[in-house]
């Protein structure tokens, strides 16, 4: 099973932490990676930008529209992921447990829906569109 | 002829019996055999109607609870094949259900109990929300229906269908694992599984009108829960719990009067007290307490055992009382404890000291919204003499009460001082001064 740990967390409190505390969680978190891929849990883990760095994209009826922020105005926004793998949820929670950043937030743990490819069936006219859409080979 | 009526008759009620006492196990069993609570139920299902058909021409077999499983299990493996046909992915699993060596003679009943177990713990997983973890709980591990869920709890069966629905996939989705927790884990994971009896228990103890029997009902089925946890193991805390609950349910007629008003503690006929349920619980707080591995419901356990042992409310060891609230709040600190601890010093000390410890933690503001300390402040100023001060904690406590019988037994009060309260049977509570 691969589980996605959001990690969340208010940013006042991230950019509260002092230099040297900042440095220490970083490194704490790098060390706590390396653990995971000892342990074969490690697929892909990633600190994010501020959220004031955030940009919202949505379609509606084919036109696009762009807005500055995250997707949901909370107090808590998503400060980085980590995509593992996990024997169930019991092992996901253990391993979110030890996070490092999860003391300065939470974080959410989310199954991930493996999406078998053979069994997606396409109509004909599904196949001829993605086929069409291709970009021309130079 | 006769004989073969005789014969099924005997066949029906060794099913009946059977489904009564075996059904949730063998249903924790199929779970764990075939990875799925629905598919485990109809196989279960299947397996009865299976039962129904044979036992009465072929005889009830030698171990029923075996072949219920072994039925259920060939019932899951035909019903996950005709599914097969549609859904590849299926194939492996029923590949390894034919697979996994099964011989269902060889299980003793230390397996079976273990599958128990494993229900209570999934039922209860914290990754489940409280009123899905007792939801569930009550369907799968008590058996209990939806309907007869939604009645003790005074929801629609609609919405406890969908508590557990939803509970059901996420445990299917998130892949919460069908597992006992490991021992290092055990204390934070069997918290929520005691917390989810007691909340069954106190649901069914805390309603005292209107359809009181079946919510007695639901306070059995807690007190059998508790006693199936502590069986299966016998932690320091399980225990202490199932004394409380035992303990509690001791003084059950005795705390509501024949039009169904509150009766407290001190005000109760001690000779209506269950006696048994009594002597039962101290000896379980006893032997939690000699091992000197106490937590909060055992200490909670053993203040209502010292209560338990006075013939009159004067005769209470107060002492004693104030001694383990003491402890309850080290191991468990919050303002509603230390609310009962002061009323137990009121006891011992007089009411002044009482009133002074209820005051400060007014001051802090931790409980100024919890009816019962208003009314616990009121009742010393009372005693105290202190009419007006009483009237007015008794009415602000009478704003915040929302248990009809609470605030008839409020009124009362307030009407002892020559105030006059009417309470309304819903709604807002009209005082006229």
């Amino acid at each position: 099973m691969k589980y996605l740990l959001m990690v969340f967390y208010d940013e006042k409190n991230r950019n509260a932490l002092s230099e040297q505390e900042s440095q220490k969680l970083m490194v704490e978190a790098l060390d706590f990676d390396d653990t995971l891929r000892k342990g074969g849990h490690f697929i892909a883990a990633h600190p994010l930008e501020s959220v004031q760095s955030a940009t919202t994209v949505r379609v509606r009826n084919g036109k696009i529209t762009i807005t500055d922020g995250p997707f949901a105005e909370t107090n808590e926004q998503i400060g980085g992921f980590l995509l593992i793998e996990a024997k169930d949820l019991n092992e996901a929670i253990q391993i979110a447990s030890q996070v490092p950043p999860v003391r300065l937030g939470g974080i959410e743990v989310r199954p991930i829906i493996e999406i078998d490819r053979n069994n997606i069936k396409r109509t004909w006219t599904q196949y001829s569109m993605k086929s069409a859409s291709k970009p021309q080979e130079r | 002829m006769r004989m073969s009526q005789e014969f099924s008759e005997q066949a029906r009620e060794a099913l009946e019996a059977v489904y009564r006492n075996e059904s949730r196990r063998v249903l924790a069993t199929l779970i764990r055999l075939v990875g799925d609570f629905d598919l485990a139920e109809e196989a279960l299902h299947e397996a009865i109607t299976a039962a129904i058909e044979h036992w009465p021409s072929e005889g009830v077999p030698s171990n029923p609870r075996a072949w219920l499983i072994s039925t259920g299990r060939f019932k899951a493996i035909d019903r996950i094949r005709r599914r097969a046909k549609f859904d590849t992915v299926l194939d492996d699993v029923v590949e390894k259900l034919e697979g996994e060596a099964f011989d269902p003679t060889q299980w003793d009943d230390e397996h079976l109990e273990d599958d128990r177990l494993r229900l209570i713990f999934t039922c209860c997983h914290p990754a489940l929300p409280r009123d899905a973890q007792v939801a569930l709980t009550l369907r799968e591990v008590c058996g209990l229906t939806t309907e007869e869920i939604a009645r003790a709890f005074l929801t629609s069966a609609p919405t406890i269908a969908k508590r557990i629905v939803r509970a059901k996939s996420k445990i299917r989705d998130a892949h919460i694992p069908y597992e006992v927790p490991p021992r290092k884990d055990l204390p934070e994971r069997l918290d929520p599984v005691l917390e989810v009896i007691y909340l069954i228990f106190t649901e069914g103890y805390a309603a005292s009108s209107g359809s009181s029997l079946t919510r007695a009902d639901i306070s059995e089925e807690a007190i059998r829960l508790g006693r199936l946890v502590m069986n299966l193991l016998p932690e320091p805390e399980a225990i202490g719990l199932l004394a409380l609950m035992l303990l509690q349910e001791s003084r059950r007629s005795a705390r509501t009067s024949h039009d169904g008003q509150v009766v407290l503690l001190e005000e109760q006929d001690r000779g209506l007290w269950d006696r048994a349920l009594i002597e039962e619980g101290k000896k379980l707080v006893e032997q939690v307490l000699v091992a000197r591995e106490v937590g909060s419901y055992t200490l909670q356990a053993a203040i209502a055992a010292v209560h338990s042992d006075a013939s009159t409310a004067a005769e209470t060891d107060w002492a004693e009382i104030v001694g383990l609230y003491d402890v309850l709040i080290k191991v468990n600190p919050s303002p509603v404890v230390e609310l009962n601890r002061a009323v137990a010093v009121a006891m011992r000390d007089g009411p002044e000291k009482g009133l002074a410890l209820i005051d400060s933690i007014l001051k802090r503001g931790d409980l100024e919204d919890y009816y019962l300390a208003h009314s616990a402040r009121a009742d010393l100023c009372k005693r105290l003499g202190r009419r007006d001060e009483a009237i007015v904690s008794y009415q602000r406590a009478m704003n915040l009460a929302r248990p009809i019988p609470a605030r008839r037994f409020l009124a009362r009060r307030l009407a002892e001082l020559g105030v006059v309260v009417d309470v309304p049977v819903d709604g807002e509570s009209g005082i006229h001064a």
